[in-house]
């Protein structure tokens, strides 16, 4: 049977990208009624098998689930078999035997979820896998910036941070890249991996370069315990480097967008001025979160591809 | 078997009048009216019935958009596209009316009334369609009618809008 998957922007079209966007922002007024729950997923199972550390993902995609009225089963790394030594395919096939009709994944090897999807007879969504792509966060962060900019081709994006382990880059440089922004990733030389302009973006490690005339600014979380590895010497002189603060962002456009996929790391990558300014969007990239998910679960969930 | 004009632009614009009409005299408290329209053409219907209520009676009535696609019983199989819902009033204790273009089955209507009653609880819900056609599968009924035909299930019933087809023009399909 051939199923849907949602397993990376990079394979997506323009045009397929958009049609989820216009789908997400439909499924956004079900959190505004008196009953936040739609019927459309009655019936349905789906498997969360969350195999690496996730909070907010996971949260989200679980309430996004409830939502549209589907049964959900969730799996987490430490509470299951893998950490008896079972493999992926045999957690997933053991779980297969409940017939989900979705399974959203999170693992720490890039390209689980693609493996998955050609050994398991469920739809596959991708909730983050390694430093390869996390799809909806890329679609939320893209709806976000739609909605406030009104378009996407044409502007300017900087992300900046530690490109070389980020998933959220990776997700975000595809989406924005194919529906025609100019991308432009920044970090320290550790963090940048050679070739990624291949992905359709430029590189610098300058930050006033990339911030200046940008429509939105990308801060990535610095995870601290990247410190040990000597990708960088010091919180503080990376903040000083690298960090966003109000003087940075004054190079950047008047209305520019300030956005960071959480948990921030303040008066690090952040400064807290900044984080709980005007420009930052950061919580209603949460919520716009939850109906990217619902829509994502939706166009999975919907059976056999028409033919 | 070739097409028949139901309604021309003339008769659906009189049809609309003899509608909004109607459905002023079956309101006690046209202050708690509220007209919502199901996606795609009951919404500009709405919004016509809405305009003719204002010109007649001065009452300016608020009108909604229904999309009812994640509460039809087709949705997994008919991958229904999905659009917003908009209602700019609070629905607990209105006077809802639906409007409709066309009333056959009742599916729509069955799932355009679960799709409002999770925006709160109205206190009058009722049923304003431009044709009705019989066949309905459901036991439900509309409160307004603007023509009612009689069809076989072969037949169809089109509608078309100026808003959304370019004129108003509203015929009976033979069977092929």
């Amino acid at each position: 049977m051939a199923r849907r998957h949602l397993l990376d922007l990079q394979s997506l079209t323009g045009a397929e990208i958009e049609r989820l966007l216009d789908l997400a922002e439909s499924f956004e007024d079900i959190s505004l009624r008196a009953v936040k729950k739609v019927p459309a997923l009655r019936g349905r199972t789906i498997c969360l098998l969350f195999l690496e550390a996730s909070t907010r993902t996971r949260a989200s995609f679980e309430l996004a689930a409830k939502r549209l009225s589907a049964d959900t089963l969730s799996v987490s790394g430490s509470a299951s078999s893998v950490e008896k030594g079972e493999t992926l395919l045999d957690t997933a096939r053991n779980l297969a035997a409940y017939r989900p009709d979705v399974i959203v994944l999170r693992h720490k090897a890039s390209g689980a979820p693609h493996l998955l999807a050609a050994h398991v007879d469920a739809s596959i969504v991708n909730a983050g896998d390694g430093a390869h792509e996390h799809p909806t966060q890329g679609l939320l962060d893209l709806l976000t910036i739609r909605r406030h900019c009104r378009r996407i081709a044409g502007l300017k994006v900087a992300i900046i941070g530690d490109i070389a382990h980020s998933r959220v880059a990776r997700s975000d440089i595809a989406g924005l890249s194919r529906l025609g922004a100019e991308v432009v990733v920044c970090g320290p030389p550790t963090m940048l991996p050679t070739g990624i302009e291949t992905l359709g973006c430029t590189a610098t490690s300058s930050r006033e370069e990339a911030v200046a005339d940008a429509d939105v600014v990308m801060m990535l979380r610095i995870q601290k315990e990247r410190a040990a590895e000597e990708l960088f010497p010091s919180d503080r002189e990376y903040a000083a480097a690298y960090g966003l603060d109000p003087q940075v962002l004054r190079a950047a456009k008047p209305d520019c967008l300030v956005m960071h996929p959480g948990p921030v790391n303040r008066g690090v990558e952040l400064h807290p001025d900044v984080a709980d300014g005007p420009r930052s969007v950061i919580l209603e990239q949460v919520s716009t979160g939850l109906a990217v998910r619902m829509a994502a679960l939706y166009h999975c969930a919907g059976g056999e591809l028409p033919a | 078997m070739a097409d028949r004009t139901l309604l021309d632009e003339r008769a659906v614009d009189r049809a609309l009048r003899r509608l909004a009409l109607q459905i002023l005299e079956g309101t006690p408290d046209p202050g708690r009216l509220a007209l919502v329209g199901v996606r795609t053409r009951g919404v500009p219907l709405a919004r016509r019935l809405a305009q003719t209520i204002a010109a007649q009676e001065g009452v300016t009535v608020p009108v909604g958009e229904l999309d009812i696609a994640l509460y039809r019983d087709d949705v997994l199989t008919a991958h229904p596209e999905v659009r917003p819902t908009v209602l700019p009033f609070e629905v607990e204790g209105r006077h809802i009316v639906l409007v409709d273009d066309v009333l056959f089955t009742g599916r729509t209507t069955r799932a355009a009334l679960d799709a409002l009653m999770a925006w709160g609880r109205p206190q009058v819900v009722r049923l304003a369609v431009l044709v009705d056609r019989g066949h309905r599968e459901l036991p439900l009924h509309a409160d307004f009618v603007g023509l009612t035909v009689e069809t076989s299930l072969a037949e169809s019933v089109a509608v078309r809008l100026a808003e959304t087809d370019g004129a108003d023009l509203v015929v009976l399909r033979g069977a092929a």
